[in-house]
């Protein structure tokens, strides 16, 4: 590919999902785009690239962004995040919030594996919970991902990815190759397409904010910039939750790591004894 | 080393659990069968076992029944690891005491997605 392609494409990545594009990464633009090329009649990349530099399609543009997206992902991924909101976040909140409501925020949802691993943890615990007034709100910039996620069918081999199997028996449906998860749950999660590089304002205020496994696509900048404004979004004594390769150190002053809880953040003014 | 048995009727399978399981830093031991299962976790318990349902002479299900009514020995973990893979297969395994359950076919990331679930790794 020629210099000046890619960079043509790695400046429409960054503008419009904050994607890093690394010259290592040639190979996944020819494998991803050559498809969208086809469907829409192109000859190959080449093509596809004079077609974005002459047109400024929003579509084609929306797709490629899309197709650039790193999708994968499983239920009570890591594990240790989910332990840490089970055991310590959400009995911290449950003491604070004499209104008995929670706000989460997945911010990167994916196909769903982990706004509905919340919401399985508290159905686990639903005498305490069905009182309280708790929302999950799950967005990602692909409306293809967000689709998967709303009809909640998963494979077999993703519902074996970190998934225990009391929780497949209990809120899973099966129905020949595919595993449906329960309405019940799939009721629990709000999904809305959304870029973290716009505005958080229609967002509203959130309590719990999971933001993993994202961060690690953009660039410096553009990371501190996004959690800056989620610092704004989260309560002050709200917890935020980074994938395991994911920190704030050398980001933003903003967030603080609760010390030996591995991926759980507090606001940087929050009390020391908040979360122990 | 924690110990793990590997029980199935297959050769390629108990060669391809054996690779992944030796990877994950266990010490494998292998069992043909339910009954050839049951006399080596009597005598030696494993720290878990990795169990096939479908097997002649005794099969998964019956051997799990059979190790849990033993009595006065430490009893292992349980994973299943089957080609059976619908909900009433998978209930009765868990209402038998299994700890876990596979539906093949298996790859080294669904095995230790699923130990450390059961707390082995
Ligand atoms: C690797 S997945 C992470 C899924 C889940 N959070 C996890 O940890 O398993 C990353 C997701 O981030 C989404 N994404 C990438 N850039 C984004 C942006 N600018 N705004 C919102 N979502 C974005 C992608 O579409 C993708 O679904």
């Amino acid at each position: 590919m020629r210099t000046e392609d890619f960079d043509f494409l790695a400046k429409l990545l960054k503008q419009r999902s904050g994607l890093m594009l690394t010259q290592d990464k040639v190979y996944l633009l020819e494998s991803r785009l050559t498809p969208i090329a086809r469907e829409r009649g192109l000859a190959g990349l080449d093509e596809l690239i004079s077609k974005l530099r002459s047109s400024r399609d929003e579509g084609l543009m929306n797709d490629v962004t899309e197709a650039m997206t790193t999708n994968e992902s499983f239920f009570f991924r890591d594990n240790t995040p989910f332990d840490l909101f089970r055991d310590h976040v959400l009995p911290m909140l449950e003491k604070r919030r004499t209104n008995k409501k929670i706000r989460i925020w997945c911010a990167a949802a994916s196909t769903g594996q982990e706004p509905y691993s919340l919401a399985m943890i508290l159905k686990e615990n639903w005498h305490k919970w069905q009182s309280w007034n708790i929302e999950i709100i799950a967005t990602d910039i692909s409306a293809q991902v967000l689709d998967k996620a709303k009809r909640g069918h998963y494979s077999q081999f993703e519902v074996q990815r970190g998934l225990p199997i009391q929780m497949l028996i209990k809120y899973f449906k099966q129905d020949g190759e595919v595993w449906k998860i329960s309405d019940e749950i799939r009721r629990m999660v709000n999904y809305r397409e959304f870029n973290l590089l716009d505005n958080f304002a229609s967002l509203g205020q959130c309590d719990i904010l999971f933001c993993r496994n994202v961060l690690i696509y953009f660039d410096q900048p553009t990371k501190s910039d996004v959690l800056g404004r989620m610092s704004q979004l989260l309560a002050a004594d709200g917890a935020l939750f980074l994938g395991s390769a994911e920190t704030v150190l050398g980001i933003t002053d903003k967030f603080r790591p609760v010390r030996s809880r591995r991926g759980l953040y507090v606001q940087s003014a929050a009390p020391d004894d908040l979360i122990t | 080393m924690k110990q793990c048995l590997v029980v199935d009727d297959s050769k390629v399978i108990r060669r391809v659990a054996r690779r992944i399981l030796e990877e994950l830093n266990f010490e494998v031991e292998e069992a043909v069968d339910g009954k050839d299962a049951l006399e080596k976790s009597l005598s030696n318990t494993p720290a878990v076992v990795l169990l096939d349902w479908n097997m002649p002479v005794m099969d998964g299900l019956e051997y799990l029944k059979a190790m849990r009514a033993s009595p006065n020995i430490a009893q292992p973990i349980v994973v299943f690891c089957t080609t059976e893979n619908d909900m009433s297969h998978i209930r009765a395994a868990i209402e038998a005491g299994a700890n876990e359950y596979i539906m093949k076919p298996f790859d080294r990331e669904i095995i230790e997605a699923k130990f450390s679930q059961c707390g082995l790794l």
